[in-house]
């Protein structure tokens, strides 16, 4: 029988007495925790944790990992994530004491280094957005359009106007509807026309005088950048509102194009997929935002500024960094402490290894690797949307499944056998059967052919192998179904003992 | 170029394959030509590993650190120890180089974390389910006022008090400024203790929101609060300390409805404030109203035992506008290091290691009140942490002092209180009792060797009434 230490769960390999962690002596004068505190305080027992060896915790958690697919182990084309090579560099970086061991209030006097690196990262993702606001407080991309979206609230509010509308697009991310609302804002859809881009007709019907923001995907979700840019610029100011940028996309324009000479008033960025913070099994990411002038004031705080030192020697005491709120009118904060600081470094050690120049190559060779799977991909799924786009591009498989009953989802399952990880699918909702390839920079020509050879070969194999795929994984189509009916959301004695 | 792949050759071909010329064609044919950028990108040139290493940590070196300094402070970050396991796990690139698990086959691994960090929480906790993490403790406490909210259709007044922390009001006013909710901040008692918000409850009221220890250190009178807002129809929303639970009652034992942490001190690093890692549990029949994803046990086709991102038609992605919260990357791999931690110390553990806080605070205290300058703010015990007043009335001064000897020495609080340079909203603010006083936490990892030599520094520090 296959030993399962790592599939059995903590609990199930937990003995009453085992122990990893002990401190030993307390050096003080022990205290009657008992007789200190009040009775109504005090737990009789402390929590029925686990009890472990470190011996055990280490090879569990190690097997546990062999069972990922990660962009360090498999190409990983999950459309709309930017799943692109995290350095070895920006971890080691990031890890020095003088970064990671900081404490969030700490004085400013002790942070100088720290602060400087904030303040230079502010003014590049100001120069890349071509939007001067800068607040980096948002812990992730949705974070910051929830920032965003109560700025917007904020500015609309001083200027006495009662507009309460948010639009989306109806292929935007679903954050983009949940944060207007979350924000306090009635929500409407915009629709897309056949060629994946904003209807404008529709954006007209929609627009009047209760809108505050549209928010817009550019490039939207189907990889396409949307033309009529100057005409939905116009159409939304001259109706008066905001536009916001959903920066999900920046890794295709970077250098080419900036939202802040495009058109957006606002917008957030994911540093870790632009900026190859890795995605932690699904964080943490960051969401900072930067919005026009007449806006900052109104940005979550605290931002970075610096004040040149009179009489400085050298290039180390040349400013003296300070932490301030934006303004009297600032809404204030969106998380505790400064932000994300782990995935903000790391975002500024990979913009100083590029520089600028190399940034732009970042977004041709993410184009270029998108472009080039489309040409091959397209002779045998549809591609609804055109024969090029930007750094990625969404297959359809609803010929396939008419014709050999194979949906996105078996594509999905069969190209894990191929050693990839499966391509997002059923988004965005503007096309059925939705298969979103996102290859980004970082792989080679050799990973893109095997990837598309895989794909090419799964459409031509038997219907039966494809329904039951994968086949090479531990597991197989687990029951997502009884999953939520009958959801088992931690184990219990009882849980463990009837399902293994 | 750093992490690019294509030779001169590999794009050729690949262009022939496009059928483009350049791939400025193929942008050019996409992003109209007036918004095009008409130079590059103004930053820095770039930058080999080897020069950018030496910079950085030239840059790091300027910074005072935990390991630079010895470390008093707390407010919601504290400095304890994290074993080595934590980190050798957690830098697998097999966790840390993954995405959220869309593809459950290929995500057993994270997944099957997922279900036992959300146990380890309802163990913790003594409430019935857990999310499977979200941002940090600040926006996880406002998180759970908007659920109490949703719930309480009709309700919606929201009620806390000066001690809870001030940075998580401050979220609180700016997540409320734009929808249909009232917030009332009920002053303390003379002691730091909230007891006075009871009689603020009523029939309006959607949720109370406490911490216990709060932000001062006081321990708070939960089930009596949380007894008063049964009574009134509202929901109690405690704010925790993980490592508090090694001794003090859980919430779940209490009468309270959703406990949020923040999780840093469950073996994240200090990282000058993230990524962090916000707990949030709740009682089972709230399960529905939950933000975040959820992690659940199911079968395979084969009849396996696995796991699978479950109850999503709370999410974003499935419900728009109509979802419980807009979260969608949240904070997997803190939760992953928060679950090795857990699983290292075991209830055993985290007894000792709260024991070692209790012991470790007693005695700071008892040397600290020694000095004719120093008092012990609030009577009562405390966990690890709790407040000094400077009756020489120079905390800015007297923590500098310390700085210069090595020393991180306390928070001064004088700009939190009414009318300081952080707290000038009272909704936002501490009581103006905190003034001239700084906020102390001592963990596990501080010898007796540096509490003396913290109590030694601080009475020996030049104060304004002696210069």
């Amino acid at each position: 029988m296959r030993n399962q230490q790592s599939t059995q769960l903590l609990f199930e390999l937990s003995r009453a007495g085992r122990r990893a962690h002990r401190l030993g002596d307390l050096g003080v004068p022990s205290v009657n925790v008992d007789e200190l505190f009040a009775d109504e305080a005090l737990a009789e027992t402390p929590p029925p944790l686990p009890e472990l060896a470190e011996g055990d915790v280490v090879r569990h958690f190690v097997g546990l990992s062999t069972l990922n697919m990660s962009v360090d182990t498999h190409f990983y084309p999950l459309g709309s994530c930017t799943m692109k090579y995290n350095p070895k560099r920006n971890e080691r970086i990031a890890s020095l004491p003088g970064f990671l061991n900081v404490h969030p209030l700490q004085h400013e006097s002790g942070l100088q280094g720290l602060l400087e690196l904030l303040y230079e990262l502010q003014g590049m993702f100001a120069e890349i957005s071509g939007l001067p606001g800068v607040s980096m407080q948002p812990a992730a991309g949705a974070h910051g359009e929830l920032a965003a979206l109560l700025v917007a609230a904020a500015y609309f509010r001083d200027q006495g106007s009662d507009r309460s509308v948010v639009l989306t697009a109806d292929s935007a991310h679903g954050t983009n509807p949940a944060s207007a609302q979350m924000a306090g804002f009635k929500t409407k859809t915009v629709k897309s026309n056949a060629n994946g881009l904003v209807d404008l007709e529709d954006l007209k019907a929609k627009l009047d005088d209760k809108t505050a923001v549209f928010m817009l995907t550019n490039p939207n979700t189907l990889g396409l950048f949307d033309s009529q840019i100057e005409e939905i610029n116009q159409l939304v100011h001259d109706a008066g509102a905001l536009i916001y940028l959903d920066g999900a996309n920046m890794n295709a324009i970077l250098g080419i194009t900036r939202p802040g000479d495009f058109g957006a008033d606002l917008m957030h960025y994911n540093p870790h997929k632009t900026f190859s913070g890795p995605h932690g099994g699904g964080g943490p990411g960051a969401g900072p935002i930067c919005v026009r002038d007449f806006l900052a004031k109104y940005l979550p705080g605290p931002v970075v500024t610096r004040v040149e030192n009179e009489g400085a020697s050298g290039d180390d005491d040349r400013y003296t960094y300070h932490l301030t709120s934006p303004s009297v009118d600032s809404i204030g904060r969106v998380r505790s402490f400064f932000g994300n600081t782990g995935v903000l470094v790391r975002a500024y050690i990979y913009l100083r290894t590029y520089g600028g120049d190399g940034l732009r190559h970042v977004s041709e060779d993410a184009v270029l690797g998108a472009n080039y799977l489309l040409s091959k991909v397209k002779h045998f799924l549809d591609v609804p949307h055109g024969d090029r786009c930007m750094h990625e591009f969404v297959a359809s498989a609803t010929r396939l499944k008419k014709e050999k009953k194979l949906s996105a989802m078996d594509i999905a399952k069969r190209i894990l056998d191929y050693g990839f990880h499966a391509p997002t699918v059923y988004f965005p909702l503007v096309v059925d059967e939705a298969v979103m390839v996102e290859p980004t920079e970082t792989e080679s020509k050799q990973t893109l052919d095997a990837f598309v050879e895989a794909l090419f070969r799964i459409t031509e194999e038997g219907e039966e192998l494809i329904h039951d795929a994968p086949h090479s994984t531990r597991i197989s189509r687990p029951d997502d179904v009884t999953a939520a009916r009958r959801p088992i959301l931690k184990w219990t004695d009882a849980a463990g003992e009837s399902a293994t | 170029m750093s992490y690019l792949f294509h030779t001169d050759e590999d794009r050729r071909e690949m262009l022939k394959s496009i059928g483009a010329e350049s791939i400025d064609e193929i942008i050019n044919d996409q992003v109209p030509e007036a918004v095009r950028m008409k130079r590059p990108l103004d930053l820095p040139p770039a930058c080999n590993e080897l020069a950018l290493t030496a910079e950085m940590t030239r840059l790091a070196a300027r910074n005072a650190s935990a390991d630079s300094h010895v470390c008093f402070l707390g407010g919601g970050a504290y400095d304890h120890f994290i074993p080595a396991a934590v980190d050798e796990i957690a830098s697998r690139g097999e966790y840390y180089t993954s995405y959220t698990p869309y593809q459950a086959e290929v995500s057993q691994g994270n997944l099957q974390v997922m279900f036992e960090y959300e146990t380890l929480v309802t163990q913790l906790t003594g409430l019935g389910v857990s999310n499977a993490s979200l941002y940090d403790g600040g926006s996880a406490a406002t998180e759970a006022v908007l659920m109490a909210l949703s719930m309480q259709r009709g309700r919606n007044k929201v009620i806390t008090t000066d001690v809870v922390h001030p940075q998580y009001r401050d979220i609180l006013v700016a997540y409320l400024k734009n929808i249909d909710a009232e917030l009332v901040v009920v002053p303390s008692d003379e002691n730091g203790h909230s007891k006075p918000m009871i009689d603020a409850i009523d029939d309006q009221t959607a949720c109370v929101l406490i911490q216990h220890p709060n932000f001062v250190g006081q321990l708070e009178s939960v089930s009596e609060i949380a007894a008063a807002a049964k009574e009134a129809g509202a929901l109690t929303i405690q704010v925790f300390d993980p490592v508090s639970l090694g001794r003090l009652k859980r919430p779940g034992d209490m009468g309270v409805d959703i406990a949020i942490a923040e999780g840093q001190s469950l073996g994240n690093p200090l990282a000058y404030g993230g990524p962090y890692l916000g707990i949030m549990a709740c009682r089972e029949e709230l399960v529905r109203r939950l933000p975040g994803r959820i992690a659940g046990q199911t079968t395979d086709r084969r009849g396996k035992r696995c796991w699978v991102l479950t109850l999503q038609t709370r999410e974003q992605h499935i419900r728009r506008e109509k979802a419980t919260s807009n979260i969608c990357s949240n904070q997997t791999l803190l939760a992953l290091r928060a679950t090795v931690h857990l699983s290292l110390l075991g209830p055993e553990g985290l007894k000792e290691t709260a024991d070692h806080c209790i012991a470790k605070t007693a005695y700071a205290k008892e040397v600290i009140a020694k000095s004719d300058r120093f008092e012990v703010v609030g009577e009562g015990p405390s966990l690890k942490e709790f407040v000094v007043r400077d009756l020489g009335a120079d905390v800015d001064g007297l923590l500098a002092h310390a700085r210069d000897n090595g020393l991180l020495a306390g928070i001064d609080m004088t700009p939190m209180c009414v009318g300081g340079s952080e707290g000038s909203e009272t909704e936002v603010a501490l009581p103006s009792r905190y003034e001239q006083c700084f906020l102390v936490a001592v963990t596990e990892k501080r010898s007796r060797v540096e509490i003396d030599r913290w109590a030694k520094v601080l009475c020996e520090a030049p104060s304004m009434a002696t210069v």
